[in-house]
């Protein structure tokens, strides 16, 4: 089993490696094939450790190979913790990573930097990989760190528009800012439970409730704040989308941004011990959810949309953790990982189609154009939109089910949140395939679908979506909720939905009457009426731009931050240097100005002169001491 | 034994360096004299792995009868680490130097380096105060003469500050030293006194609160002024900019590891009753130093200059964590020295290419490079990465147990000190993508291929950050079993 999990994680590594150094003498097509090849034998393995996860002692395998970060009672081993959540994630992370790698070989293929492409998208499988498996906070904060690292490079992939460079730059600081908060939070993590090691936290008893436990619960999220894109670190995560939009659907949708998720689960029993943690992860996914749902109805660009929706359901998920509903938050990483990954290769199918076009403003009537991506779309929109029986509907209505138990207050945010999503969803849908083409008739002749090595991970895509929801059919209609029994022995202090079943009923038929509304409100909007957005941002209504805008958050931070900064380090390097400490030393230089007029006469620099006056001093203060 | 032999070596080419015979294939010979002497040192690390206790590792005889001073010196542990860095930093310093660089008087700049290599083998091995004394201040000579003699214009006026900063303060520490020394008599009965480091540490345990206190300052500002600690740094930014570039190498890659290593070992357990109630003020000073540092570096033109204040940074979190006291931050301290040592001269090593190939190091200035020079690129790349920590390189194993550390203290601490986490990523970040991203900036440069030399350089210093990152055992076991000795 060491051997396998090594494997796993180390097969991507290769694969980087190999195109990083030698992959420009490579051809495209042996580049494509080292790297997919990787991951898909990854997956293999990943499937294979999965099988043999179950037979294993209490379902939990655990794996160190040697010691890495030792520093007295500090003993952190460079190992793999392999259990039901760490399985579950390596088979979305290497099965979903390897369709985006093979969607990646026809999108790429035109690049300059094919093989530099792939090389960093290995290194971030890597890296994600390392991110679960590790078996500390430390080996999982190598994946954490280094996932942040792969994403600064893709984002800035194509590195002579300095737009994307500081996108990317952004990303990291951000993340960054989190990244302090998770250092912090393992500290004091260490110093109050001893150990950083899950072998040891999980122990029964090890985690009690002290003073310092809500601390480490919030200095920790503060971290899944940056990598998950919830507020107040979210503003990153937009920005992002200027990376190569496969990077979009692996990276920032499907896998590194639910990080925050598994490491929120991977801490509940910290979680569930601290209410008033709890609930501020309720509340800031729950606003999160909802404020970037707002945000996502009135952009144009159909990657911002997308990149909006992610922060939303992300949103939704830490909302769930909130409630303390750990597995049904995992489930919905993994629905979400199918329709998110799907909509975001769609988009790339689509701007493919469109020769580069990402404004929905241009498109319209794409079905007839490219049917297989609109109809993969379609089915992922119904999927996040939550109509039953696709998989989003289960998980969504699972962690609503369990946040109404939790705080009504807190349902609500989700319920209207939702709403929005199918309302944002269906205009995206609607005006990029409905109705009439809008870009011109030179780039309707060029319309195009995507080659099948791009729509076959569509369609298998397309088919998890509407199936995703086995993982955790409701014990309500008489199903046995699969994933919450698997990922019982990881929820260290369990809790229960105690809800009668005509309250379930009812919440989800709110929810679904909910979404069906929301989606014949968009269908009335924008087909029946036809209205399209506005070309002109004057158009548009004050509260619209307010909008539009994203709230002016980043604004608001360059002012309240970048500048401060900026200005402080003028202060520093302006008065303290130039006037504080070189008037301090010039005015000491002039009282010794006497004294280097004497000091020049023996400066004649001749060596031996100056050994001769060390021996001389060295004489001299001997017969002090005698 | 082989203590002796890596001071020898360098002490030796530098008398060779000097002699006309080996004047005119100075590089060679040069090249030579700090080849052997890494060799040397690996074979130093291997000796400790079959048994650090090991004959072949000490030394110890009396040197100077009437002050009881003793030549002592034992290879292993921190000294190892420090010894090992030494000798893998000064054969970078020489690679890096071009064929026609230093002109005819080449075989001065090598000549004196290697006394300066010595110097500090000297100060690392030692464990008797007198002989420590004795390196550290001969080793200030060479690298004053190096900015004088090379450094750019307005040296003559830098130097002497750098110069006289170092000198007083060094004055302090003997002062501090000679005190410590006399009270040793107390220790046994025939009165008599002792250099040896051992002795200091019980003498001063002997000393009043008051006695104490005023050892610990004299001798922390010694050392303050060597690292150097805010606001004793403002001979630090200066210098290291005007210094010719392997000058600043030498200057932040190591020189300053003598004051860490000082405070570390020749005062933290020598006054502990001082130390800890000097322990608040202290941090304070060191932590200011990394906010202080972070906060210039934002807005520097000169990439030289940054990463003077990003080392100034750097060092203000190693000092902290090591005023801390705790175990965690010891450990780390000692591993981020090495690191340091290495990633900073990595980062020199990227300015000399800048100045070589393109004649200027202004971040505002250059632009696009990536386009010109990928494997260049990609290399300063991951010395960057090394630089701000991230997992995986040797820098973040002691950042890591210094921010632990100094949260066991006092988790705001950790806090304020850990801004440069974030802090170090904007500066850096920026000035990678001004210099390295973008289009090429339309000036008249070029940024060919790396000469081999060159290469085989960074791939040095990249080959110390990852292999430390991924197995930090390798140095740390020895250090930690030298942290343990000093934490007793």
């Amino acid at each position: 089993m060491a051997y396998i999990l090594l494997g796993i994680v180390l097969l991507p590594l290769l694969g980087s490696i190999i195109n990083g150094l030698l992959g420009k003498k490579l051809s495209k097509s042996n580049v494509a094939t080292i790297a997919s090849g990787s991951i898909g034998l990854s997956f293999v393995l990943s499937i294979i450790a999965f099988i043999q996860l179950q037979s294993a002692e209490n379902r939990v395998i655990n794996v160190d190979y040697y010691k890495w970060v030792v520093s007295g009672m500090l003993d952190v081993p460079m190992g793999f913790w392999l259990d039901s959540l760490s399985s579950l994630y390596i088979l979305v992370i290497t099965g979903v990573g390897f369709l985006i790698h093979v969607y990646s070989i026809g999108y790429m293929h035109e690049d300059d930097g094919f093989s530099r492409y792939f090389s960093y998208l290995n290194l971030f499988v890597f890296f994600m990989l390392m991110l679960v498996l590790g078996n500390s906070y430390v080996t999982m904060f190598v994946g954490w760190e280094g996932v942040g690292l792969c994403s600064y490079l893709l984002i800035g992939f194509w590195f002579k528009n300095h737009a994307y460079n500081d996108a990317a730059k952004k990303a990291f600081i951000m993340n960054r800012i989190g990244d302090l908060g998770f250092i912090l939070g393992m500290a004091l993590l260490f110093i109050t439970y001893g150990s950083l090691n899950y072998a040891d936290l999980n122990k029964p008893g090890a985690i009690t409730y002290t003073s310092a436990t809500t601390a480490i619960a919030l200095l920790l999220f503060l971290g899944a704040t940056g990598k998950s894109a919830q507020i107040p670190l979210y503003t990153w995560l937009p920005d992002a989308m200027a990376g190569p939009t496969p990077v979009s659907a692996l990276i920032h949708a499907a896998t590194m941004v639910t990080a925050g998720i598994y490491m929120v689960v991977r801490s509940n029993a910290i979680y569930s011990l601290s209410e008033t943690a709890s609930l501020v992860v309720g509340i800031v996914g729950g606003v999160t959810a909802l404020w970037a749902a707002i945000i996502a109805t009135l952009q144009f660009d159909i990657k911002k949309i997308l990149a909006y929706s992610t922060v939303s359901q992300l949103g939704l998920m830490f909302l769930g953790l909130g409630a303390n509903a750990y597995s049904s938050s995992v489930f919905h990483v993994i629905t979400h990982a199918f329709f998110k990954a799907l909509l975001f290769l769609g988009a790339g199918s689509v701007i493919h189609a469109m020769g580069g076009e990402q404004d929905i403003r241009k498109m319209g009537g794409l079905s007839k154009k490219i049917p297989t991506t609109y109809l993969t779309m379609l089915i992922a929109t119904i999927a996040i939109s939550g109509i039953p029986p696709f998989s989003g509907f289960f998980s969504k209505d699972e962690i609503l089910a369990h946040v109404y138990e939790y705080n009504k207050g807190l349902w609500a945010l989700g319920v209207i949140a939702s709403m929005l999503t199918a309302f944002y969803m269906f205009r995206m849908l609607f005006l990029t395939f409905w109705g009439y083409f809008r870009g011109g008739s030179e780039l309707y002749k060029h319309l195009h679908e995507s080659p099948s090595v791009m729509t076959i991970p569509l369609m298998i895509l397309a088919v998890l979506s509407v199936i995703g929801g086995l993982l955790g059919l409701p014990e309500l209609i008489g199903a046995k909720n699969w994933i919450g029994h698997y990922l019982d022995n990881v929820i260290l202090i369990k809790t229960y939905l105690g809800l009668s079943h005509s309250i379930e009923w009812m919440l989800m038929g709110i929810a679904v009457a909910g979404a069906v509304a929301s989606i014949y409100f968009a269908y009335q909007l924008f087909v029946i009426n036809g209205v399209l957005p506005v070309e002109d941002e004057a158009e548009l209504k004050w509260w619209q731009k307010i909008i539009y805008h994203k709230f002016y958050v980043d604004e608001l931070y360059d002012f309240i931050i970048r500048r401060p900064i900026d200005f402080l380090g003028k202060v520093v390097d302006r008065f303290f240097e130039k006037m504080v400490f070189n008037g301090i030393n010039d005015s000491i230089s002039s009282i010794t100005l006497f004294l280097g007029e004497w000091i020049r006469k023996i400066h004649i620099g001749n060596i031996a002169y100056y050994i001769m006056a060390m021996t001389i001093s060295i004489i001299v203060i001997l017969s002090m001491i005698k | 034994m082989i203590g002796n032999i890596l001071i020898f070596i360098p002490l030796i080419g530098f008398l060779a360096l000097l002699s006309p015979t080996f004047r005119s294939n100075a590089r060679r010979y040069a090249l030579f004299f700090v080849g052997i002497e890494f060799l040397v040192a690996l074979m130093a690390y291997a000796l400790n792995y079959s048994d650090n206790n090991s004959i072949l590792l000490k030394v110890d005889y009396t040197w100077i009868n009437a002050i009881n001073a003793h030549w002592h010196l034992h290879v292993t542990g921190v000294s190892l680490s420090l010894a090992l860095l030494n000798a893998i930093v000064f054969l970078l310093i020489y690679l890096s130097v071009d064929a026609s660089q230093y002109g005819e008087k080449a075989y001065l700049f090598y000549s004196l380096g290697l006394l300066m290599q010595m110097a500090m083998m000297g100060v690392f091995l030692t464990k008797d105060a007198f002989s420590f004394y004795i390196f550290w201040e001969l080793s200030l000579i060479p690298i004053y003469l190096i900015g004088l003699l090379w450094g750019e214009t307005g040296k003559e006026k830098i130097t002497l500050k750098f110069f006289l900063y170092t000198f007083i303060g060094s004055l302090f520490m003997l002062a501090g030293f000679i005190y410590l020394y006399h009270h040793t008599a107390l220790l046994n009965e025939n009165g008599q006194k002792s250099w040896d480091i051992l002795s200091f540490y019980q003498a001063g345990k002997l000393l009043t609160p008051a006695q104490q206190t005023v050892v610990f300052w004299f001798l922390f500002l010694g050392f303050a002024v060597k690292i150097p600690i805010f606001p004793f740094h403002s001979w630090q930014p200066d210098t290291y900019t005007n210094m010719p570039v392997q000058g600043t190498m030498m200057l932040s890659g190591l020189m300053l590891k003598m004051g860490l290593y000082g405070l570390l070992f020749w005062l933290m357990p020598v006054v502990p009753e001082a130390v800890e109630s000097w322990r608040g003020l202290t941090i304070l000073m060191a932590v200011s130093g990394v906010i202080y540092g972070s906060l210039a570096a934002l807005v520097q033109t000169d990439f030289k200059r940054l990463l003077a204040y990003a080392s100034m940074a750097h060092v203000g979190l190693i000092s902290a964590g090591i005023l801390s006291g705790t175990r965690q931050a010891y450990d780390g301290a000692a591993m981020q020295m090495f690191a340091h040592g290495i990633y900073v001269t990595g980062l020199f090593y990227v300015v000399h290419l800048f100045e070589k190939h393109t004649g200027t190091r202004n971040i505002y200035q250059l632009g696009g490079i990536r386009n010109l020079n990928g494997q260049f690129s990609n290399l300063f790349l991951i010395i960057l990465l090394g630089s701000i920590a991230l997992p995986l390189t040797h820098g973040f194993i002691g950042e890591f147990l210094i921010l632990v550390g100094l949260a066991k203290y006092q988790l705001v601490w950790a806090a304020i000190a850990g801004l440069s986490v974030i802090l170090g990523a904007v500066y850096m970040l920026r000035a990678y993508q001004k210099m390295m991203l973008g289009d090429v900036v339309k000036t008249n440069y070029s940024f060919g291929a790396l000469e081999a030399k060159d290469k085989w350089g960074l791939f040095l210093v990249v080959f110390f950050i990852l292999l430390l990152g991924i197995y930090p055992q390798a140095l740390n076991y020895f250090t930690s079993l030298n942290i343990s000795e000093i934490l007793k």
